[in-house]
């Protein structure tokens, strides 16, 4: 049955669901986001027994994330001078300044340029060709090739970054992979056992029905697959895209051992870079780290709900 | 198309009865298996380059004495016997060790606890998930940067403040207690996704369950256990797995708050090895140190494995 998980670590990410795969619309309405959205019904519908108690502790306990953001947002906009006590004080003048001395100091225009390239090309590269390879595993998983290749690919989630990294980073000088384009190839290709291991899992849940009915009438695999089953992908394609985009912007490591030269920096890696001239002027290293975390801070509050039910629907698979 | 151009071994011989009517349907068969093998191809060489190969071409060469550059030999198994007696090697497992199983049981039960919670009757649910979800969208080594300021600056400043002696000096600064400091980085940092997929665990737990429960008059805390956790046991052990793999490869949070110091008493593996092997002409060296760590890595996920998984039946 297709339903069914292939084994080893598979049968830990895939806990017990309802059989609505076998369903003809299955794929893209499984068993849990329809429960989901009853329990939501139930519970946002009235006022009535909504847990007061609960809702002001974890109000409270998610001061323990906001505190850390003030801070933030406060000494970005201090002059040196309003620096003393604890740090926690409003600011009495605001130093707009430190953002324009940030900008120009960092030459943030070039670095957030790199990390939103960067991070583009990745994702798109990522769900276009993951999702291919993890949908020709997933289809021959009978083969003894193609299963041995899906376990290759999800076994090397457990080989440690340090083992690859030297190696790696004396590779991609060799080959003139040390830039953006280098980072790229290797996002994309690192994701690669992870995002296998998703794919496949819900590509099992896709009835083959509709696949058959298409090659009767003449499609190739490659119409298939782009015509039929990306489309059916959507929201897996969505959970791949927000992991990936988090990943990718805000990862530190790889560019750190890949770039070599720093007009080819990311965000993270200039402000490693421009840490030790930071020690002396801090409000303007605030203004950076802001600066650095703004774009996906915002795109995240905008689509907040969206994230969340991404990043949920990829875990329930 | 690439699939006429393409003749794998395996279907050599159709390929040559491409005329006959006759055998259609075995030559649609074949075509469609030399598409998908064309679908894997790039990706399994890609993977092979720039996966495979480096960590083959890293235990070949903990098996030399290379520096990274020019000239080496075989020096054997001595890398790994001076690491057995290496004070700096041992003080950095002993910190990453303790680091990583305690971040990763304080990250555990806060977002299993956080999770049951944001999963409960409570106003604002959307809202209030989002902003648990926060500390993940952020990059580890920039919000670690602001974490610094508020352990060096702000804490001691604050326990000052209040009378609190103990707190008055930068916990960074100090060799006993700086892990510290990165562990309540990697909690903060790390809980917001475990949350997230401990809801979406908690959302496959059928209602009817909670229903009966309360019929028989269970209490919260007997329908947690007797209830909610034996149904997302799957989900508890793939968090266990992750978050402990995940920690035992700290590095941004170090970077960001000690830079390993005071001394090396927040050094870790991954750091070790970075600083070693790019800084200390020691490639053959370290990467020595990097196989053993890939061993102490799946050896721990293996045991996690088994003994989260037989539970998991169990219960």
């Amino acid at each position: 049955m297709s339903t069914t998980p292939v084994s080893g670590p598979n049968t830990i990410a895939a806990p017990p669901r309802p059989a609505t795969g076998r369903d003809p619309d299955g794929p893209a309405v499984p068993g849990a986001p329809s429960r989901r959205r009853r329990t939501r019904g139930r519970d946002e519908g009235d006022g009535r027994g909504v847990n007061w108690w609960l809702t002001v502790l974890l109000i409270v306990l998610s001061l323990t994330i906001f505190i850390p953001l003030y801070f933030t947002v406060v000494t970005a906009l201090k002059t040196q001078d309003q620096l003393g006590g604890t740090g926690f004080a409003l600011p009495t003048e605001f130093a707009w300044g430190n953002f324009a001395e940030a900008w120009r100091l960092t030459n943030y225009p070039r670095s957030a340029l790199n990390s939103a390239a960067i991070t583009v090309a990745a994702v798109v590269l990522t769900l276009l060709s993951n999702s291919m390879v993890a949908y020709a595993i997933a289809r021959n998983m009978h083969r003894r090739l193609f299963k041995g290749l899906f376990y290759f690919f999800v076994s090397a989630l457990f080989v440690p970054f340090p083992i690859l990294m030297l190696p790696v980073a004396k590779q991609t000088a060799l080959l003139g992979l040390d830039n953006q384009v280098g980072l790229i190839l290797l996002y994309v290709v690192y994701g690669l056992s992870f995002n296998i291991f998703i794919f496949v899992a819900y590509i099992n849940s896709i009835p083959r029905e509709l696949e058959e009915a298409a090659v009767v009438d003449g499609a190739s695999t490659w119409t298939v697959f782009w015509r039929i089953i990306f489309p059916l992908l959507t929201p897996m394609n969505a959970t791949v895209g927000i992991l990936t985009c988090l990943w990718v912007w805000n990862d530190f490591l790889l560019p750190l051992i890949i770039v070599s030269d720093p007009r080819g920096a990311t965000l993270p890696l200039v402000q490693f870079q421009f840490q030790s001239q930071f020690t002396t002027n801090y409000t303007v290293a605030f203004a950076s780290y802001l600066m650095v975390m703004a774009p996906l801070l915002i795109v995240y509050v905008v689509s907040q709900r969206w994230v969340i039910s991404g990043v949920t629907r990829g875990a329930i698979k | 198309m690439a699939t006429t151009a393409a003749r794998g071994p395996a279907d050599r011989a159709t390929g040559r009865a491409a005329g006959s009517a006759a055998k259609g349907g075995r030559l649609k068969e074949n075509q469609t298996a030399r598409t998908f093998y064309w679908m894997v191809l790039p990706a399994v060489v890609l993977f092979l380059v720039f996966h495979t190969i480096p960590v083959l071409q890293g235990v070949f060469y903990s098996l030399t004495d290379s520096p990274g550059y020019g000239d080496w030999s075989f020096v054997g198994l001595s890398n790994y016997t001076a690491l057995f007696g290496d004070p700096r090697v041992m003080s950095a497992y002993w910190f990453t060790f303790r680091f990583a199983i305690i971040a990763t049981v304080l990250v555990n039960a806060l977002a299993l606890t956080i999770a049951v919670w944001l999963n409960g009757r409570i106003k604002w649910k959307n809202t209030l998930r989002g902003v648990y979800f926060i500390p993940n969208v952020l990059s580890v080594l920039v919000i670690g940067y602001v974490f610094q300021y508020l352990f060096a600056g702000a804490v001691p400043a604050l326990a000052t403040a209040l009378g609190i002696d103990r707190l008055s000096t930068s916990i960074l600064a100090d060799p006993q207690l700086a892990w510290v400091g990165i562990v309540i980085l990697a909690v903060w940092q790390a809980t917001a996704f475990n949350i997230i997929i401990y809801i979406a665990g908690l959302q496959t737990v059928p209602q009817e369950l909670y229903e009966a429960g309360s019929l028989d008059g269970a209490s919260a805390w007997r329908q947690f256990t007797s209830i909610t956790f034996p149904m997302i046991a799957g989900f508890f052990t793939i968090n266990m797995v992750l978050a402990l793999k995940n920690f035992l490869q700290v590095f941004d949070h170090v970077l960001a708050l000690t830079n390993g110091g005071p001394g090396t008493s927040t050094e870790s593996v991954s750091v070790l090895i970075f600083k070693g092997g790019f800084q200390g002409g020691e490639y053959g060296y370290q990467l020595a140190n990097a196989t053993i760590f890939m061993i102490v890595i799946i050896a721990f996920a293996a045991f996690q494995l088994r003994v989260l998984q037989r539970r998991e039946v169990s219960l």
